[in-house]
């Protein structure tokens, strides 16, 4: 199953690779990671998009809390949570189908951030679900390259969880 | 720059020297240390630690030259395991940092306090591939309970600090500091830290209440349970309080390799080892009883054999000051995270009250004589005859020095007839790489041992194989003038490797006959120790008699059966209670 977790660091050099080590060694999985800053310019969040039965969670879960650096871990696994990737996609452009790449973004709710003689950059942002499908539809015109974020997520409503 | 001379101090000066003063990174390190109560370091001087080296004189610190890296970490781990305190080691940057590697990764798994100090090149050069770089740092994340570069001199006072608090707080461990040569000869303001603020660390020591008393009413009402110690009752301080809840309650008590020594095996509710090599009382009790009391160990694979099978009727209380350690293998019924001495008090205070028709030692009385069968039915034994069995001179040691000194073993047979046959009575007298299982372990530990407690006998119980991996320690030995007793159960083989290949792989005895070895009676006293031999069984009692009346180091030699098997064995993979019995 499917895990989201939310991991608090101190902002130390080789947090990630201690993060990143112990997966690794211990046999777990990483299907995605970020990283950036929070308020506080000391603590960083981490999310990361992980996979395993309940055992392996825990596992997983009490692996982390044990290193030096980690200040919290958040399982999102099925609380009421918010979660959204973003996508930049390098589309082929022509004039048959400028106006019907035009129409996906918009009904995608996304933007073109880049216009190029033949290719035109979209910008994303959804969960995972969204940006397949908005990938998908855009194959057929050709895309050249495609860059996308790992999943960030955070309780909905006033709850906080760290 | 004010230099602050230190040659002219007095100790009391030195100490009142107090806050605002401008010191280097290297005075500031051994200030440091001494604060924490640091009197003795195991060390190899290097390039990037000639500052640290250089101020070192000037400190109330014992250095003790190690002639190999990897030793000077395996001694600060037996000085830790015998004494309870922090052992440190210190050595430079590159190969000597990479040396250090095996004895922080079997400190590591045994969950041993140690702090390691290692020389790096200045900042500047840092990445830069300079000579003796290694980014030790990254190396030993995956082994270290934590791990430290220092990059700022302002950092320094602070990061030792943690390190030591982090090292034997908690799951002790491992905590390694690397120091950049720069920062070793810059000046700071020195100011101790009397305060540690770690966000992310702040380990369970008291054990839930709830839970405790869900235990207790199990332990009451059980009428066939099992104590199980491990290393954490010893590393807690804990076998008092360990002793009083088997003994009071008549609770039979089994213990793992690291928890030898929690429980006197000379008491009658003791099993002896469990596990692969465990004994026929230990394993058959664990498979049968309903209560299984898991103290501070951590159901390695050695321990419970087939999973599935182990302790499977047994509701299980789990006692452990690492949460990851609970139900990672076993599933346990009734989890207790905390300290074991904490928490065992805790226990006890509620046991007391609660025990008041003091029903359950009745209802055990059925358990104890199955108990008792069991042992009179397989006892350890062995048949001795023209040749000397190692197994006759471990128990020979055993009773020659009544159980009572430090014993340091290597890895393999030597190990395995250390853990059945000497009879262990109290806590931290078993020194013994029992995670990692580290050949080449037991010799410098036991110079460790013999730092810690110089007036108390220390052995190391080797093979031949495994006390050629550290036998140019032997120079250290000597040189600190270390009367450490090494009993060589020499039977030319890699014994354990070749008993797997004898029961398991067609007798196919591949690169496991070590046909050359030296002769130790000359390899000793080539170093200046005294080397001793025997040959037939009636020279062990007399041999053993002289070394341990002779005031200096001492190889003694046995020349054992060859093809001799550690019995009983549970096959890998299969559950505990179908044992290879002699």
């Amino acid at each position: 199953m499917q895990h989201t977790l939310s991991i608090l660091v101190e902002n130390k050099p080789g947090v990630l690779s201690r993060i990143a080590g112990l997966f690794s060694g211990r046999g777990f999985n990483i299907e995605s990671l970020s990283v950036a800053e929070t308020l506080d310019a000391t603590i960083s969040r981490m999310t990361i998009v992980t996979r395993g039965n309940d055992q392996i969670l825990e596992q997983i879960i009490k692996q982390l809390n044990k290193l030096v650096n980690v200040i919290k871990v958040i399982d999102f696994v099925n609380g009421d949570f918010v979660n959204r990737e973003m996508a930049l996609i390098k589309v082929t452009v022509a004039d048959e189908n400028r106006s019907e790449l035009l129409n996906i973004v918009d009904i995608f709710r996304g933007k073109v951030v880049d216009v190029g003689p033949d290719a035109y950059v979209v910008e994303v942002t959804g969960d995972g679900g969204k940006l397949d499908a908005i990938i998908n539809l855009c194959k057929p015109m050709g895309i050249k390259e495609v860059a996308r974020t790992g999943k960030v997520a955070m309780m909905r409503g006033t709850k906080q969880k760290g | 720059m004010k230099q602050f001379c230190v040659n002219i101090e007095s100790k009391a000066q030195r100490y009142e020297r107090g806050k605002s003063l401008r010191l280097k990174g290297s005075q500031i390190l051994l200030e440091t240390l001494v604060k924490e109560g640091v009197d003795v370091i195991f060390g190899y001087p290097g390039g990037a630690v000639i500052d640290i080296y250089h101020e070192l004189p000037n400190y109330p610190i014992r250095h003790v030259l190690v002639r190999h890296e990897q030793a000077a970490v395996h001694a600060a781990d037996g000085y830790a395991r015998s004494s309870g305190r922090i052992g440190v080691a210190l050595v430079t940057s590159g190969p000597g940092a990479t040396n250090t590697v095996t004895g922080i990764a079997t400190a590591y798994m045994d969950s041993i306090p140690i702090v390691i100090l290692t020389g790096q090149v200045p900042t500047m050069l840092i990445g830069n591939d300079a000579f003796q770089e290694a980014d030790i740092v990254g190396i030993t994340r995956p082994c270290t309970k934590h791990n430290y570069l220092v990059k700022d001199i302002v950092e320094l006072a602070q990061v030792i600090r943690e390190a030591f608090y982090i090292a034997r707080t908690g799951r002790p461990g491992p905590v390694l500091i690397d120091l950049p040569k720069d920062v070793m000869n810059s000046f700071c303001e020195y100011d101790f830290p009397e305060t540690i603020h770690l966000r992310g660390y702040n380990p369970t020591v008291k054990g839930h209440v709830g839970q405790i008393k869900r235990a207790v009413t199990e332990i009451l009402n059980a009428e066939k349970p099992v104590l199980l110690g491990g290393g954490g009752v010893i590393s807690s301080n804990g076998a008092e309080e360990f002793r009083f809840i088997a003994q009071k309650f008549k609770i039979p008590v089994a213990t793992t390799l690291m928890g030898l020594g929690s429980f006197s095996e000379n008491d009658d509710l003791s099993l002896g080892m469990l596990g692969m090599h465990g004994t026929y009382p230990a394993n058959m009790s664990i498979t049968n009883c309903d209560l299984l009391i898991s103290v501070g160990a951590r159901f390695d694979d050695r321990v419970t054999g087939k999973l599935d099978e182990f302790a499977s009727l047994a509701k299980i209380i789990h006692i452990d000051i690492d949460p990851t350690s609970i139900s990672k293998n076993v599933k346990v019924d009734i989890p207790i995270v905390g300290d074991v001495k904490t928490t065992l008090k805790q226990m006890t205070e509620i046991l007391k009250k609660e025990d008041k028709g003091k029903e359950g030692k009745k209802k055990r009385k059925e358990w104890l004589d199955q108990i008792a069968e069991w042992k009179i039915t397989y006892p350890l034994s062995y048949v001795q005859k023209n040749v000397i069995k190692p197994q006759f001179v471990v128990e020979k040691i055993s009773e020659l020095t009544k159980g009572e000194a430090i014993v340091t073993t290597e890895v393999g047979q030597n190990q395995m007839w250390t853990a059945q046959y000497y009879k262990f009575t109290r806590p931290r007298t078993l020194l013994t790489s029992g995670g990692l299982g580290t050949m080449g372990y037991g010799f410098p530990a036991a110079i460790g041992a013999q730092i810690a407690f110089p007036d108390r006998l220390v052995i190391d119980i080797a093979g031949d194989g495994s006390i050629q991996m550290n036998i140019q320690e032997m120079a250290t030995a000597v040189q600190h003038g270390l009367p450490i007793k090494i009993a060589i159960l020499n039977n030319g083989y890699l014994g354990m490797v070749r008993q797997w290949q004898e029961l398991f792989y067609d007798r196919r005895y591949s690169q496991t006959h070590m046909n050359t070895a030296p002769d130790f009676i000359k390899l000793a006293e080539a170093y200046g120790a005294v080397g001793l031999r025997a040959v037939k069984p009636d020279e062990v009692v007399p041999l053993i008699q002289k070394a341990l009346s002779t005031p200096r180091l001492v190889i003694m030699d046995f020349v054992v059966e060859p093809e001799e098997c550690v019995y009983p064995m549970v096959p890998s993979g299969s559950p505990i209670n179908k044992m290879l019995l002699v």
